[in-house]
């Protein structure tokens, strides 16, 4: 938790517009946005954690989760869309047992879908890490969740 | 392995270009810039394009590649990583120049085809298959029997004027756009007008804003202007969460020093001495090449404090939105730079008299800003010769969905959008047919096969009933089932609706389920389901035009665009899922029936055995048949039968 108190050091306290960057920030290095960092930004803002909670889960961007060992965001924008994501997000999460912005029990995987990632030509698009799947099929998911499971299992 | 690494490069251009005042540079001047932008390279030079498009589809491991290639053969060449052609399709790009010659363009030059690749070139014989042009404005010895790039219709059709250095310069070097003329209108800007005459000059060319509403943007600046306030902000909207649109981030990404320029003309014009740059969350390869190239400017003195004595100060900074749609909008995205729910405000008070902190504050879209310095540059009359009547200059479109080539254009004012879906894009993919032309994202509408020869104007838009948007244009062909994507276009903006008004809170909503019922299957039709959906279907059009009227904001207002305009222009297909329970797409799951042919069945069991109901029954050998009760039609069945023996209805 020591990383919280570094990451607000570098902030004015007592000024609400840097909320969204502090948890951004916070995010960034926990993957998630825990219970303890939500009441020091508080007292750190002289904000309630109430009125946090409200702003950080009005956005998207806000996990109060830890992320999977793997995780996977799929493209769900209009190409992807057109060009069949809904039966692939939906493998997806058949493999996993999880919905969209949730972690498997085993915290191995977790998944979100996210609007364009900008590869349209190449849908429906999927991200791990820094590596690109494209063209998704549905009958590509069960061989890509084995990979992922070994992937995770290493890690 | 860079040309522009000289020593004293930084001083050079700080006091040979940007500080000199006159237009004409001494002539050993002119040489080194000709050389920093690769003119007349002395060794070949091979540009790779690098963004996102491009990462998706293996650019990056191209690139290594071609390092390694390089260095095992010991070929001296040089590698530039640019931006974003265009054609999205063609990705991974790969230019060559070789001394003396016109520049060739590849494409789809993934890892395995470079080696091919750069052996045909360094022994002259090029994949003839992978060729798509020669660029032929380089004045150079042309290459026998390869097309020109302007003889490609792609190419041909457009008018690359924001795009002009888009895929010819590395993002990542501030010299080389100084070498290609940048920053000097920035800084021709400061030292010779005063922040009227920039207005004047702006509200002159007739430039719009290009993020939908077209408001002109000169006038927008001298509301912000004219307001009375100790300081001013200007923010720029990088925010594009429109899901099929991808306009801003590749043209910032190609090319994020012509943006900075005209986020600091446009500072200037209004009074700003804070800029902010609102990007996209999850867009990690605009954030990184923005954040290089802001260090460089600031590392070179054009932001900052008494900027190259002026006595104009900057600060440009970036904000990373937190991932909510509506923060489009200018008034939630100002309550989100604030720390707040990104929620919309009642307007007036507009920004520009009350915004940021109360301050007077101009939000402008990264395609409008782009536009400032070639403005300045040319001058309001270039600008004005460009387009129609009420709309001027170009206009950037991503073309996303099932056209044959996809990816970034720029056009004309006035072009039709027939030649953008017929032309640019080349049709639709083998075997299918078009439908429809999805214009401005979730809250946009369809152009019709035959409404195709309405002109990129914003008025002839608006009579026909649609508007510009964002740039996203979806080509939709037969295999899209026009309910499926009016449930999804409202399944999103049911997400994105940030819940203060009721009418988009609950109006969403309540659409959302009405559609979800339509598209379901009847797993009975006793009980009253069957009632419960037509009486939904009843209430659709008028759940649609009170949310038009009541909504707070433009989210709200213009989330039934898409049903309504689906249902003018595609009424037979609404007609025909709700009352013959028939989607003529095969799209709808809930609605497809499937039946196994007795005849053709050999019982192998592999249906049977893949089923994830269950609903499919029989004994080994014998023909099986589908409960269709138990039946939820995803189609494995129908994908893995071997002899065809499944049918869909």
């Amino acid at each position: 938790m020591s990383n919280i108190e570094d990451i607000l050091r570098r902030y004015r306290s007592g000024s609400h517009d840097n909320l969204i960057p502090i948890l951004q920030e916070v995010q960034g290095e926990e993957g998630f946005v825990p219970e303890e960092a939500i009441i020091k930004i508080g007292s750190f803002l002289g904000m309630s954690t109430t009125k946090i909670y409200g702003v950080a889960t009005f956005y998207d961007q806000f996990r109060f989760v830890p992320f999977g060992k793997v995780h996977l965001r799929i493209c769900n924008g209009t190409t992807c869309f057109i060009n069949g994501s809904t039966p692939v997000i939906n493998a997806v999460k058949e493999a996993f047992g999880t919905d969209p912005g949730q972690t498997t029990r085993d915290g191995r995987f977790s998944f979100e879908l996210t609007a364009c990632m900008g590869g349209c030509n190449e849908g429906p698009v999927l991200k791990v890490g820094d590596d690109y799947y494209s063209h998704l099929r549905t009958e590509d998911i069960p061989e890509m969740v084995r990979k992922l499971k070994n992937l995770a299992d290493l890690q | 392995m860079k040309a522009n690494t000289g020593s004293g490069l930084k001083e050079f251009l700080i006091e040979e270009v940007l500080r000199h005042h006159s237009d004409n540079l001494k002539p050993e001047t002119k040489k080194r810039l000709s050389e920093i932008r690769r003119e007349k390279p002395s060794k070949p030079v091979i540009y790779i394009n690098t963004g996102t498009a491009a990462i998706i589809s293996g650019a990056l491991k191209s690139a290594v590649v071609i390092e390694e290639y390089l260095t095992d053969l010991d070929i001296n060449a040089e590698v530039v990583r640019v931006g974003c052609h265009g054609p999205a399709s063609f990705e991974p790009i790969v230019c060559i120049h070789l001394p003396g010659k016109n520049k060739l363009i590849f494409r789809n030059i993934t890892e395995d085809k470079v080696e091919s690749l750069l052996n045909g070139v360094f022994h002259n014989d090029m994949p003839e298959e992978d060729l798509v042009a020669q660029d032929g404005n380089t004045g150079f010895e042309a290459w026998q029997g390869i097309p020109f790039i302007n003889e490609i219709p792609w190419f041909r059709l457009q008018k690359r004027v924001i795009l002009s250095n888009c895929g010819c310069y590395d993002p990542g070097s501030i010299e080389e756009y100084i070498a290609r003329g940048g920053y000097l209108q920035f800084l021709k800007t400061v030292r010779n007008y005063t922040y009227e005459e920039v207005c004047d000059i702006i509200e002159k060319s007739g430039l719009r804003g290009r993020s939908g509403g077209g408001f002109k943007t000169g006038l927008k600046w001298k509301y912000a202007l004219n307001a009375s306030s100790d300081n001013r902000y200007l923010i720029c909207n990088a925010k594009e969460s429109d899901p099929g649109a991808y306009t801003d981030r590749t043209v910032l990404e190609g090319d994020p020093h012509r943006l900075i320029e005209g986020i600091c003309i446009a500072s200037y014009a209004v009074g700003a001495s804070t800029a902010i740059i609102f990007l996209k969350t999850g867009a990690v390869h605009s954030l990184e090449k923005l954040e290089r190239a802001l260090e460089a400017v600031r590392d070179y003195g054009l932001t900052g404090h008494n900027i190259f004595s002026s006595g104009f100060n900057l600060e440009i900074l970036i904000r990373n939105e937190a991932g909510a749609f509506v923060c489009g909008e200018e008034t939630a995205l100002i309550g989100s730079l604030e720390g707040k729910r990104g929620m919309p405000e009642l307007k007036p008070p507009y920004p520009t008299t009350s915004g940021l902190y109360g301050k007077p504050t101009v939000i402008n879209n990264v395609e409008t800003l782009m536009n400032v310095p070639l403005i300045m540059e040319h001058g309001p009359e270039w600008f004005r010769s460009m387009g129609t009547e009420g709309s001027k200059g170009t206009k950037l479109f991503s073309i996303a969905g099932r056209g044959r080539l996809l990816g970034l254009v720029e056009v004309e004012m006035g072009t039709t959008f027939r030649t953008i879906v017929e032309g640019i894009a080349d049709g639709i993919k083998e075997g299918r047919s078009f439908k429809t032309l999805q214009i401005g994202g979730p809250s946009g509408t369809f152009i019709t096969e035959e409404n195709l020869d309405i002109p990129v104007d914003y008025e002839a838009l608006r009579q026909a009933g649609t508007a510009m948007g964002s740039g996203g244009l979806v080509i939709v062909d037969d295999s899209t089932c026009m309910v499926d994507l009016v449930r999804y276009y409202m399944g999103f903006i049911h997400n994105e609706s940030c819940g203060k008004c009721i009418p988009c809170r609950e109006g969403t909503g309540r659409m959302l389920e009405i559609l979800e019922n339509v598209i379901r299957k009847p797993h009975s039709e006793d009980a009253n389901a069957t009632l419960e959906r037509f009486k939904g279907v009843m209430q659709l059009e008028t759940i649609a035009s009170v949310m038009k009227d009541t909504s707070l904001c433009g989210l709200g207002q213009t989330a039934p665009n898409p049903f309504i305009s689906a249902l003018n222009n595609y009424r037979e297909e609404f007609e025909e899922h709700i009352f013959d329970r028939r989607c003529r797409a095969n799209v709808c799951r809930g609605l497809r029936t499937f039946s196994i042919d007795v005849d053709k069945c050999t019982g192998c069991t592999a249906c049977a055995s893949k089923c994830p109901p269950n609903a499919i029954y029989g004994t080994r050998l014998q023909p099986f048949f589908i409960v269709d009760e138990k039946c939820i039609g995803c189609g494995i069945c129908f994908d893995i039968c071997k002899f065809s023996a499944i049918s869909v209805k």
